[in-house]
């Protein structure tokens, strides 16, 4: 069986895109760097050539708006932000810029970038090098936000991206990089038929997550297999636009959710999720109180001491949920 | 290494082959070079310290070392007063040190302990003392060049002499809020010097790779911003550039720009030379070393007869043992308590 592991995927889903859509080229910072954003560009540019390889001065603002107007005019860039936090520099391009083209110029007009973002925390590296921030990007109409946990979606959903007619944010969280799994086909979906998927069965309570949390999620699944607790986790993928309807049939059949995620809590992913479902259910179906687990609502710490309390890890999760029913 | 085409005077600041000269000690009393001089050593041997003890694996948080760069921080310092306001970036343990000659603060805060300068919250990336006129240090890139504008507006608005330091890199040149933020001072004459500090690389790209020219002197006249390109790894230049600089600033006629060309001898983050992973630097590192600003002016000072081979190994052996001792204390102070992350975010 052949492994491929999270970095590699998004590596190959470059490699697909460069290899057969002329139009695509990328832009942003470290893509020449002796290590190529985390191996997961290596070598771009001496396969693809530095015409669409091209790594950038510190211009975070001109780079990606210079991706929005070459997706105006055809192309399909890609721009890259090795942090998220970096990106922010470039908040009005992607927000009141990008996601706005199309349904402000009558549907006559798009410009179809794919903006990666990269989560990159832990390390002691503080409160200005650790934010997630999807919660406040999936706020935004006309974005697209995608976040794969599993290294054939880093491939598939990263082709699906830029393949879309939509502006994409398209966010790859580092704590992924080394996690493998079978390789399998390419899929070819396009993102509009990319929807939440059931990546484990279960009978007891559903959790909903998506990237790094649903690591975390199968994780905290497992060690509760056994203790006899049969926990069904649905992975996002693609945060806004939201599809319910796999998530709710999940909780028709559960009776319980918890939603897991890397942001914050105050509006957040993960409530959004718990109010999108109560909406759309029968509340008398409800075993217990909806659920979240997130980070707390403070920035990141430095020592490795307050680290280890900041971030969620799987027993958070195992301890909510064996708290209802042991 | 891009060929010295279109070889200008300035153009030749950039290029490490170019004759080294010795430090001119005219430039301010013996008792003052000798305080520089051990400003310098405490830079120096705190930084290589902390690159020790994260190879060590004892320092965990992001460490971008200024190793090579030390008389920039010491050369401005000499002209700032606690009552003014002196900001910095990712590489700014001398901007806070030329200050405060306080490496336990230092020492802790990168170890991530609560009698860091920042009670372990921050770590290398986030320093401050404002008892000593340092602000705060950020990462992110061109971040603190608004904010020392705003401090100078404080500055100005109080009707006081004081002025805003922000020290940034040749990389921050390339964000657009520098450009702003050099318009906004200077249409409304605000007291800040600028500080560049080109050490030709930002993170693994050559300013060439980034920029047309060498220099980024010409932001500042563009702006009408007066300034001055100076060679960084000169001492005595430092210091009379920065004289020139806070006195014009300090009289009320706005702000100023310095350029200091420098290199940095570490990699861009963490201890390691960057030798082995074949970055342009590879072949220069060695020729830039031999423009030490340390040696420099201890070479100068030597044959002037102003120091004895004596009298600098007693200095040498002292700070030393300060350093050790200042890491050895930092090494048992606590961590944070739980309180910092939960309840400090607010100020109520
Ligand atoms: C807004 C932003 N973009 C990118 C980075 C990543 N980064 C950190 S330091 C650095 C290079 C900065 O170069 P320069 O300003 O010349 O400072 P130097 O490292 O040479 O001291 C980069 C690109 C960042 N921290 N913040
Ligand atoms: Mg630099």
């Amino acid at each position: 069986m052949e492994k491929i592991n999270y970095s590699k995927g998004i590596l190959d889903g470059f490699e697909y895109l460069l290899t057969n859509h002329e139009e695509v080229f990328v832009l942003g910072q470290g893509l020449w760097s002796p290590w190529y954003v985390g191996a997961s560009m290596t070598d771009l540019d001496k396969k693809y050539g530095k015409s669409r390889i091209i790594d950038s001065p510190v211009s975070e603002l001109a780079t990606t708006g210079a991706g929005v107007g070459a997706a105006i005019l055809g192309k399909r860039p890609i721009i890259v932000h090795p942090r998220i936090d970096f990106m922010l520099l470039a908040v009005d391009q992607i927000v009141t810029q990008a996601a706005k083209w199309r349904n402000m110029f009558g549907g006559k007009s798009s410009a179809p970038i794919t903006i990666r973002g990269m989560v990159n925390r832990g390390g002691e590296q503080g409160a200005q090098h650790s934010q997630s921030l999807h919660s406040w990007f999936a706020h935004i109409p006309g974005l697209k936000v995608v976040m794969p946990s599993s290294a054939n979606d880093a491939r598939d959903l990263l082709i699906a991206s830029v393949l879309s007619d939509d502006p994409v944010l398209y966010i790859d969280d580092r704590w992924l990089y080394d996690c493998s799994e079978e390789l399998k086909e390419i899929d070819k979906t396009p993102l509009s038929l990319q929807k939440p998927k059931v990546v484990r069965l279960g009978n007891d309570i559903t959790l909903v997550s998506c990237s790094y949390t649903t690591k975390l999620c199968l994780d905290a699944a497992l060690e509760l297999e056994k203790s006899g607790i049969s926990v069904e986790v649905i992975d996002l993928r693609v945060i806004n636009p939201l599809d319910y309807d796999s998530i709710i049939n999940s909780v028709n059949k559960t009776g319980r959710i918890c939603s897991v995620d890397g942001c914050w809590q105050n509006c957040g992913l993960a409530g959004e999720i718990l109010a999108g479902v109560t909406e759309r259910i029968d509340l008398r179906l409800l075993k217990t109180n909806p659920k979240r687990i997130t980070l707390p609502d403070s920035p990141a710490p430095t020592s490795k001491v307050l680290e280890d309390l900041y971030y969620i890890n799987s027993s958070n999760i195992v301890n909510y949920i064996k708290s209802i029913f042991l | 290494m891009k060929k010295y085409s279109n070889k200008s005077v300035s153009d030749e600041l950039f290029n490490p082959e170019s004759p080294i000269f010795g430090i001119q000690l005219t430039y301010d009393s013996i008792e003052s070079q000798i305080k520089h001089l051990k400003s310098m050593l405490v830079i120096r041997y705190a930084e290589e310290k902390i690159a020790n003890e994260i190879i060590a694996g004892n320092v965990k948080c992001p460490c971008h070392l200024g190793i090579g760069q030390e008389a920039i921080a010491v050369g401005v310092s000499a002209f700032l007063r606690k009552s003014d306001s002196v900001f910095g970036a990712h590489r700014s343990h001398s901007h806070f040190l030329a200050l405060n000659n306080d490496p336990y603060s230092l020492f802790a805060e990168v170890l991530g302990r609560i009698d860091g300068c920042s009670h372990g919250m921050g770590g290398s990336m986030h320093l401050i003392d404002k008892d000593n006129g340092f602000y705060g240090s950020v990462p992110i890139v061109g971040a603190t060049i608004p904010i020392a504008v705003g401090a100078g507006f404080a500055h100005k608005m109080e009707k006081s002499t004081n002025l805003s330091v922000t020290y940034f890199g040749d990389g921050a040149t390339e964000e657009g809020v520098f450009h702003e933020s050099l318009n906004l001072a200077k249409i409304n004459e605000l007291p800040v010097l600028f500080i560049c500090e080109n050490n030709l690389f930002a993170s693994h790209m050559h300013i060439l790779e980034r920029q047309p020219t060498y220099s980024t002197v010409r932001y500042a006249k563009a702006h009408n911003v007066q300034s001055l390109l100076v060679d960084g790894n000169d001492l005595a230049a430092v210091y009379n550039a920065t004289k020139i600089a806070t006195d014009y600033i300090r009289s009320g006629n706005g702000p100023f720009y310095i350029e200091f060309v420098t290199y940095r001898w570490k990699g861009h983050v963490g201890p390691s030379d960057d030798n082995d992973v074949g970055l342009l630097r590879n072949e220069v590192l060695e020729i830039w070393k031999k423009r030490d600003p340390i040696k420099r002016l201890i070479n100068s000072l030597k044959t002037s007869q102003s120091i004895l081979e004596s009298e600098f190994g007693l200095i040498d052996s002292e700070i030393k043992k300060f350093i050790e001792e200042s890491w050895e204390k930092a090494k048992v102070s606590e961590y944070p308590s739980k309180d910092f992350l939960y309840n400090n975010t607010y100020s109520n």
